[in-house]
């Protein structure tokens, strides 16, 4: 049994430990967000951060990651209530099929946990592992641009917050606070991307 | 009449809907009376719209979600015209059991034939819905309107339509023509309405095929052969047998695939089996791609043929040779499928375009009534075309035939969709043509050389299980696809006026590698190769691109959406083309008979390095009455991008007997770095005018746009695609 803890959830779970973490993501923990499109890290479509690092979870065996904090998009928000990095894609519009877009965001994500200022230049240099076939790639630049103002917008930060709907206000403080705690994290521990 | 039974319907998708009739043959149809868009294939019109007692209204199209968008389309189409919210109407997709057989979700049709349909069925709903509350309220129809799910008639009288429908009230046959709405009162059609499908899929709801988990579940692999006809020559399987978590080695004939409790224990059975499985192979792959196509024998058709005087002597005469290699779909997410037979019934979950088509097929493969296979579309990733989703089905089907009631998930790995899909075809096209003294097209002759660009199932020899089974069933004989849509001949007939001209489809019917429908099929190639050639003749004539082509063309939607592209770009304004910068121009009415694109571009060519990097991109698209104008420009957009990739990076590769193009190291596709700097679509509405569909219509507009912004920039002229640093190195 190896213990790996997924969007703030202990698991024990029962794989061999060189099951790479996609499969036990998918399959074990039914967590449909990360996604098989490669299986040789090529493509992207299975990121998630493991403490705050994109990690491509379709070559990562579960062995290497006990003890870490294993987030996918299911810990950005839920449906009813989506994370500013979701609801960015949403308001865009920033899907045809969909399928590489959760890889996106993990990417994306662990760059504006990093550097929520990052330029326009800065963000297509880092989504540059990850692929979309459908050619989406102008709306994922515009959705990743508005989650960054949103999480550096007035509303995320206490001192200029103006009042915003209980609702929103609610997604966005909670995926803040998860924010700054994976940052804390990644900047303990900051290893190489796989 | 199938009536289905509520355990089949709730076997496929959780949901009881009633039984209607699923047969067309059960109505007949007066001569002449034309039902619009696919309402003929089954003109009740309870096939297409349901009202349910408790107000429930659920819409049913045969054609699929493909992540163009047309769930939400489809679904505005009926919300404008029975004049209820958006919110309200549920659609059902593509579903052997629930919906029409409207073939294939292919060809940009699907708003042109499903959304018509459903347009015309929600109006007639409608207005039989306002004379059931004329009879009730003892109105005269004229007198009473819908409002938001309800019938409003005289003294704010209001019945729902929850309270008119009764058990058959919508059991009636289709009319010709319908009372459609006044596209000034569009409320729900033409707002550009959030795609329903996004939120799920960005939240890690279960979206696609590859996210269905069936209780008892079991993890299949499929081991193809490394080539195409390769035979199993020996195989030991009793140490895979053996390995941990193997339920079930497969063999029939030259199938192999192995069943698993776990996943990931089913892909090192998988990698197991394939390094003891021994096979023979042949080498039957061609070098010399080019060369090799001209020298087949080849069926040739005159597509056009025509002579008039021309008013001046030709002074010019131009000739060009442009090629492109085989280039695959290359899906994100390798195919997927499930299938379980119970109780003598084969159900399969599929990303397949045509779930009818695909259940004549698998059911000839197994030998079952095609009554006994139900065929349940399930999103997949985008798919392009036909990729590897019905081989996928027929895996999983052929797997679980032999498993009865284990459901069984068959994912393909990265390497078996790049391998195994079937390819777009590689094709050549040859031009000749004169221009007189004023830089008038005088003569025109053009020549496409093509494998087809349908091999979909159809019959069970289109399936790769049933090719490589014990009992195999040959490959079908390609057929080409006729105008006026054409295959490799799609988009062959210029748009532009031109007294004298001849245009021929050589038809290839030897196949050295897999193929099938690749998006837009011949048009990318033609278009391409049609678009440089205006371009290259414009050169030799001395005038602008874009004034050349308007001289050529008479169709004034064609003219308005050149004009709106170049207008978009700021074309007249552009630079002289300098250091390395090039300016391109791409234009083509999709199929001659859909929607019309023009592609207008900016790049600078670093001939040192060979990289192309695509400044600026305007796009203009007249795609007819507009039903979401953020889905068409999404569409739009991923067209370009797509076809960019395949411009300036991608092609099949082989050796004398495999493929080697089979992952996204060996077959490179378009990144981030490579994505332009700003991209616009300017969208001409046409309100009131038929849907066109607009799916395919930027793919060859782009390549074209860019072939020729690169030979402004670098003053040569690149003919074969891809135009990859290897090639701009070159000039």
């Amino acid at each position: 049994m190896i213990e790996l803890r997924v969007n703030g959830q202990s698991h024990n779970v029962s794989a061999d430990p060189d099951t790479p973490l996609l499969y036990v993501l998918r399959d074990e923990l039914q967590l449909n967000a990360a996604k098989f499109g490669c299986g040789l890290g090529q493509c992207g479509s299975c990121t998630v951060l493991v403490d705050g690092a994109p990690t491509l979870s379709c070559v990562t065996p579960i062995m290497l990651l006990e003890g870490r904090q294993i987030t996918t998009v299911e810990g950005l928000g839920t449906r009813e209530e989506p994370g500013p990095m979701q609801r960015a894609f949403i308001e865009e519009q920033s899907a045809q099929c969909g399928y590489c877009i959760p890889g996106m965001m993990m990417r994306a994500q662990a760059l504006l946990q990093r550097n929520p200022r990052a330029t326009d230049a800065e963000i297509r240099a880092y989504l540059e592992p990850n692929l979309c076939r459908c050619g989406t790639h102008m709306r994922i630049l515009r959705a990743v641009k508005r989650a960054a103002s949103m999480m550096t917008g007035p509303d995320a930060s206490p001192t200029t917050r103006t009042p915003v709907p209980a609702s929103t206000e609610v997604g966005t403080s909670e995926i803040d606070s998860d924010a700054q705690r994976d940052r804390r994290h990644s900047e303990k521990r900051e290893r190489p991307e796989r | 009449m199938n009536i289905l039974s509520r355990r089949a319907v709730l076997r496929g998708t959780g949901a009881l809907v009633l039984s209607f009739s699923l047969t067309p043959a059960a109505w007949t149809q007066g001569a002449g009376a034309k039902l619009p868009g696919s309402l003929g294939k089954n003109p009740s019109l309870d096939a297409w719209i349901r009202i349910d007692a408790d107000g429930k209204i659920t819409a049913f199209t045969g054609k699929a979600e493909l992540g163009q968008g047309i769930r939400t389309a489809l679904t505005q189409v009926v919300a404008e015209e029975l004049e209820v919210p958006f919110e309200q109407v549920s659609l059902v997709t593509a579903d052997t059991s629930r919906t029409v057989d409207e073939g294939y979700t292919a060809g940009s049709h699907s708003v042109q034939d499903s959304g018509t349909a459903l347009r015309n069925a929600a109006a007639q709903v409608r207005e039989i819905l306002i004379a059931e509350a004329a009879r009730r309220l003892k109105a005269l129809p004229g007198q009473l309107h819908a409002d938001t799910g309800a019938v409003i008639g005289p003294n704010s009288a209001r019945v729902t339509y929850a309270e008119l429908v009764s058990s058959n009230l919508l059991h009636a046959e289709a009319q010709p023509t319908s009372k459609l709405k006044d596209p000034t009162f569009f409320k729900v059609i033409d707002k550009p309405i959030q795609r329903v499908d996004i939120p799920g899929k960005v939240t890690g709801g279960a979206a696609y095929v590859q996210d269905i988990r069936l209780p008892g579940m079991l993890h299949a692999r499929v081991v193809r052969p490394p080539s195409a006809g390769a035979k199993l020559a020996s195989l030991d399987v009793s140490n895979i047998e053996k390995m941990t978590g193997v339920v079930k080695v497969i063999r029939d004939g030259n199938f192999l695939a192995v069943v698993a409790y776990r996943e990931f224990q089913a892909i090192q059975a998988m990698r197991a089996l394939s390094r003891v499985a021994r096979w023979s192979e042949s080498a039957s792959l061609p070098s010399h791609l080019p060369a090799f196509l001209l020298g087949l024998p080849s069926q040739d058709f005159v597509i056009l043929d025509q002579h008039a005087a021309a008013a001046q002597p030709a002074l010019k005469t131009l000739e060009a040779t442009y090629t492109r290699p085989y280039l695959s779909h290359g899906s994100v997410g390798p195919s997927c499928a499930v299938a379980h037979l119970t109780e003598g019934v084969m159900t399969i979950w599929t990303h397949t375009q045509g779930v009818y088509p695909d259940r004549r097929a698998i059911s000839e493969m197994l030998g079952m009534s095609p009554d006994k296979v139900h065929c349940i579309h399930v999103e997949g990733s985008g798919c392009y075309g036909h990729n590897g989703a019905d081989d996928a089905a027929a895996d999983a089907a052929l797997i679980a035939s032999s498993m009865p009631d284990q459901p069984i998930r068959v994912q393909w790995m990265r390497e078996q969709e790049h391998g195994w899909e079937p390819h777009g075809p590689a094709m050549v096209a040859k031009a000749r043509a004169s221009l007189d003294s004023a830089g008038h097209i005088v003569d025109w002759d053009y020549g496409v050389w093509s494998n087809t660009h349908t091999m979909r199932p159809g019959p069970a020899g289109s399936l790769l299980a049933a090719q490589h089974m014990e009992k195999a069933f040959p490959v079908p004989e390609p057929e080409p696809i006729p105008q006026p849509e054409g295959g490799g001949d799609r988009n062959a007939l210029p748009l532009y006026v031109l007294p004298n001209a001849k245009v021929t489809h050589h038809f290839l019917r030897q196949m050295p590698v897999r193929v099938s429908a690749l998006r837009s099929l011949g048009a990318h190639m033609n278009v391409f190769a049609i678009e440089s050639f205006m371009d290259e003749l414009a050169v030799a004539g001395g005038l602008d691109p874009v004034v050349f082509r308007l001289a050529h063309l008479e169709d004034s939607r064609a003219r308005d959406v050149v004009t709106a592209a170049a207008d978009e770009f700021h074309w007249s304004a552009r630079a002289t083309p300098a250091g390395g910068h090039g300016y391109g121009f791409g234009f083509a009415r999709y199929k001659n008979l859909a929607a019309y694109c023009a592609v207008v571009m900016q790049v600078h060519v670093d001939r040192d390095t060979g990289r192309i990097r695509v400044l600026r991109v305007a796009a203009a698209v007249d795609t007819g009455q507009v039903i979401n104008p953020d889905g068409v420009r999404n569409q739009i957009e991923g067209g370009i991008l797509q076809s960019l990739s395949w411009a300036m990076f991608e092609g099949v590769t082989f050796d004398s007997t495999r493929i080697t193009s089979i992952d996204w190291s060996t077959y490179p596709i378009l990144r981030f770095g490579s994505v332009p700097e700003s991209l616009t679509v300017r969208i001409i509405d046409r309100p009131g005018t038929p849907f066109l569909g607009c799916g395919e219509a930027a793919q060859g507009p782009a390549t074209a746009a860019l072939a020729n912004a690169v030979a402004n920039a670098t003053g040569k002229r690149i003919r074969d695609l891809p135009l990859n640093a290897a090639r701009i190195k070159a000039l």
